[in-house]
């Protein structure tokens, strides 16, 4: 199991670096010089000159990716001199127009993206878990048809058309839901908490849709395996060949993949968030996106890839935890 | 009764990695499942690789057909080393061995008709069918035993027996000097499993081919087989023509092998026949 | 007096039947083969049997046991009897267990169910010593293993010591060595012999292999297309068969110990 897990762990940080070395190497390539976005309007080529060379951008690309290495690691500073910016590990980069070090920008961020993917995780987990297996239990019924049919709507609805045509009806019209704005948990929670239906309510949909196919699926396969013939020629009650032998076998594929959805939401849900104007990692990487801001994007890109990759590895152990085969192969 | 040597292989070796078992850095641990298998095939023999599951002989076929590639050891047909053809030097292989798989169905395409299927072996070598595709069909099926008229009906509609005889069919379209039955009979129930044996020995009697016969059931090889080789943990142990290794066999593994199978009583076996010879 | 009478057994899916008009008697203790090809309507019957037809089925008949007619019993009372005083097993050990869960668990679940007040240890005790009786070797070790980490034999034992566990008076294998190599196959139908010989427990098998019904069944009934073509001693069936359809299936088996030649082909098409 040590060896498994060394080995996965090793394997995760070479997926980084390459992630890394990538996103550094495109934005690189095809970003604006930021020296002059720096330098502004009055501006002579030895002022860019000296930028350059004050931040290390006159540096050939090895140089500066081992540089932004350092500072992930070890922190860096920015310029020199008195109008040096220190950047602490892990050290993200620098945002020349927002003058502030991208890893403070993020970190700010980041509670409010999390609230928002936990809360949308538990809803589509609930929601998704109960249709399926509802649908399942009806199978070629009423109730089945209607989910299967809800879940279709659910799948092929956009984002931003949901979002927009939910706030159009509690907001505007029914004016059940407070119009949003940022409000401290401290503060009011109630009024925090009614902030956050919508979002979630948004985000979770789609992914309860495929949830709830995906339930039903695994449960309809499971309860034709043999091994639920056996528990109930054992004449188990019907409860407990359900919930031991189907459950289980069904559900633990998805919790799996509920890791990985919810760890690509971590890494900011752009749309959502810019609707509702929640201030977090998707709202900002959507803004630095327009500002043109090179680090930020490159960070919050990082970011999402790390959340990825570290999600990947945490279902895969769960997954040893869950299921005994797979926890065997990985002893050997 | 042996004819020329089509068919000789020689310390064919086969490892495979064992799934999860490699790291970032190092390669996977490697599970032998043949280890240094010989054997010659004639024309008009029919060896037998019998063995239970995981004792090799299945991966043994699939090497010696050059269906997979060996990690060691040479395989030569009718005189020439064939052991390291690729792409489109393995047309002529393709050409004088070809297979019968134990599940007809899963080995037929369920969207094409009995005529496709049957010329596919030639359409994919490049090669005039004689006769026209239609009439060429026709006289196949009604060598395996099937009516000619149905060359135009798909897989689903017939029997696993019938389905058999189209997967038989097809591998003799090509008109192969040596056929492998990878446990062809396995499956079917024994009235069918009774027809397809004749089937094939009839076959061969007709065209001469040499037949590599995959099984576990001793008691079909025995009713098929020429020669027999007993294969257990990727080694042949014990290997001679048939009387000699069913009527004396020199092997522990091989002795045990036979005395488990089970048996009808002789004394109801031979009151049977009695009574069947009265009517 | 019998301990399972089967009396005109009639299994339908819509318009189709599968099984029809089927009838036999088991005695206590005793051993009865089912034989017949695919589709013959052998494993319908053992499902019928047990209660465990798949939905859609309409089974009609006799099934007294003990004088118990199980057609007409409620799914709760006929829970009680199945897993209990009937037990069965199947083809395929390995798909027949649940890989989430070890064979301990699996094995004592089966007796819990049957038997009120029974602590979780006392019932992987009983795990236990049902897994030494069908000689698992290390049985107080094995028991926490998955079912995995068993070879294809030895969870066919595994589901053998389940079906023992709570002792039952009948046991209905359904190709139970099917899937097994040979020299496997005949260590399973010994401990099945065995098995019998130590409880006194009534068997069904039910198995395409007619040299496998010699050896272990008293009484033989031959189906074919959900009929039964003939019922009678396994001597008899197998020493003076009458009628032609076993007569024909007799032929066609090829045998170990046999002259070589044509071996005889049931009439019409494969």
């Amino acid at each position: 199991m040590t060896r498994y897990l060394v080995n996965r762990v090793l394997g995760m940080l070479l997926v980084l670096f390459l992630v890394a070395l990538f996103t550094y190497m495109v934005f690189f390539l095809l970003s604006p010089d930021p020296a002059v976005q720096i330098c502004g309007k009055t501006c002579t080529p030895e002022r860019i000159d000296q930028i350059r060379a004050n931040l290390g951008l006159d540096d050939p690309f090895p140089v500066q990716f081992l540089h932004f290495l350092e500072g992930l690691f070890l922190g860096r500073d920015y310029g020199t001199g008195a109008s040096a910016v220190h950047c602490s590990a892990p050290c993200l980069g620098y945002s020349f127009q927002s003058a502030q070090v991208v890893t403070d920008m993020i970190v700010q961020r980041l509670p409010v993206t999390a609230v928002v993917a936990i809360g949308a995780a538990v809803l589509w987990l609930l929601a998704g878990v109960i249709g399926g297996l509802l649908s399942a239990v009806r199978e070629g019924r009423f109730t089945d048809r209607f989910i299967t049919a809800l879940t279709l709507g659910g799948m092929s609805v956009p984002n931003y058309v949901l979002a927009l045509a939910l706030q159009y009806v509690f907001v505007v019209q029914l004016q059940w839901l407070p119009f949003p704005q940022a409000v401290p948990f401290a503060d009011d929670p109630g009024q925090w908490f009614l902030n956050f239906i919508l979002p979630w309510t948004v985000l979770a949909i789609g992914y309860a849709s495929s949830y709830t196919r995906l339930t039903r699926a695994n449960v309809i396969d499971t309860l034709s395996e043999n091994f639920v013939r056996t528990a109930r020629a054992k004449g188990l009650r019907p409860h407990l060949v359900w919930r031991r032998h189907a459950l289980r076998p069904a559900l633990t594929p998805i919790v799996t993949i509920a890791g990985m959805d919810f760890a690509g939401l971590l890494g900011g849900a752009l749309i959502t968030e810019t609707v509702f104007g929640i201030n977090g990692v998707g709202k900002l990487a959507a803004d630095s996106i327009t500002k043109n801001d090179q680090p930020v994007i490159m960070a919050v890109t990082l970011l999402a890839a790390f959340f990825v990759v570290v999600g990947n590895m945490v279902v895969d152990l769960l997954y040893s935890a869950i299921d005994p085969r797979v926890r065997a192969g990985a002893t050997t | 009764m042996t004819g020329e040597l089509l068919l000789r292989a020689r310390d064919l070796v086969k490892q495979f990695p064992v799934a999860g078992t490699a790291g970032l850095f190092r390669p996977a641990r490697l599970f032998t499942a043949v280890g240094g298998v010989s054997f010659d095939l004639h024309a008009g023999e029919t060896l037998a690789l019998v063995g239970e599951s995981g004792s090799g002989k299945s991966t043994t076929a699939r090497l010696a057909a050059r269906l997979l590639d060996v990690t060691s050891g040479t395989v030569e047909l009718a005189g020439q080393d064939v052991t390291t053809r690729k792409g489109k030097d393995l047309a002529a292989v393709r050409r004088t061995v070809q297979v019968v798989f134990q599940d007809p169905f899963s080995s037929l395409n369920p969207r094409h008709t009995v005529e496709r299927i049957v010329t596919a072996p030639l359409l994919y070598q490049k090669r005039d069918i004689p006769g026209g595709s239609r009439e060429f069909t026709r006289t196949l099926l009604d060598r395996v035993g099937l009516n000619p008229d149905w060359l135009n009906r798909y897989p689903a509609q017939f029997s696993g027996g019938q389905a058999q005889r189209i997967g038989i069919a097809r591998a003799l379209a090509v008109g192969p000097r040596v056929l492998v039955c990878d446990e062809a009979v396995s499956a079917l129930d024994v009235s069918v499993q009774a027809q397809i044996i004749n089937l094939l020995r009839d076959l061969q009697a007709e065209e001469g081919f040499g037949c590599l016969f995959i099984a576990h059931d001793l008691a079909v090889v025995r009713q098929i087989a020429t020669s027999v080789a007993v294969m257990t943990a990727g080694r042949v142990v014990e290997a001679g023509d048939r009387d000699t290794v069913f009527g004396d066999p020199q092997h522990e593994y091989t002795r045990r092998l036979l005395a488990a199978v089970p048996r009808i009583r002789p004394e109801w076996e031979a009151a049977r026949r009695a009574k069947a010879a009265a009517r | 007096m019998s301990l399972l009478r089967v009396n005109d057994l009639t299994v339908k899916f819509g318009d189709v039947t599968v099984v029809d008009g089927l009838g036999f008697e088991l005695p206590k203790g005793g051993s009865l083969g089912i034989v017949g090809e695919s589709g013959s309507g052998k494993s319908m019957t053992s499902l019928a049997v047990m209660g465990l037809l798949p939905k859609g089925a309409l089974c009609t008949g006799e099934i007294s046991f003990d004088g118990i007619d199980l057609n007409t019993l409620s799914e709760r009372r006929m829970r009680e009897i199945r897993g209990d005083r009937i037990a069965m097993i199947f083809q395929d050990p390995l798909s027949s267990l649940n890989p989430y869960y070890t064979v301990g668990t699996q094995i004592a679940e089966a007796y819990r169910s049957h038997r009120s007040g029974v602590s979780r240890r006392a019932a992987r005790q009983v795990a236990i010593e049902a897994m030494e009786r069908v000689h698992i070797k290390e049985a107080g070790r094995r028991v926490d293993d998955y079912p995995h980490q068993f070879s294809g034999g030895m969870r066919q034992r595994v589901m053998i010591a389940m079906a023992l566990s709570t002792e039952p008076e009948l046991i209905i294998a359904d190709e139970p060595t099917t899937a097994l190599d040979v020299t496997v196959q005949a260590q399973i139908l010994d401990l099945l012999a065995e098995v019998r010989r130590d409880t006194g427990a009534a068997l069904i098998m039910i198995t395409h292999d007619l040299a496998v019904v010699s050896e272990v069944a008293d009484t033989v009934v031959v189906m074919r297309y959900g009929d039964v073509v003939e019922t009678g001693s396994t001597e008899q069936i197998f020493s003076d068969p009458r009628h032609p359809y076993t007569q024909a299936l007799l032929d066609a088996v090829p045998r170990i110990d046999d002259e070589i030649g044509d071996l005889r082909t049931l009439g019409g098409g494969s």
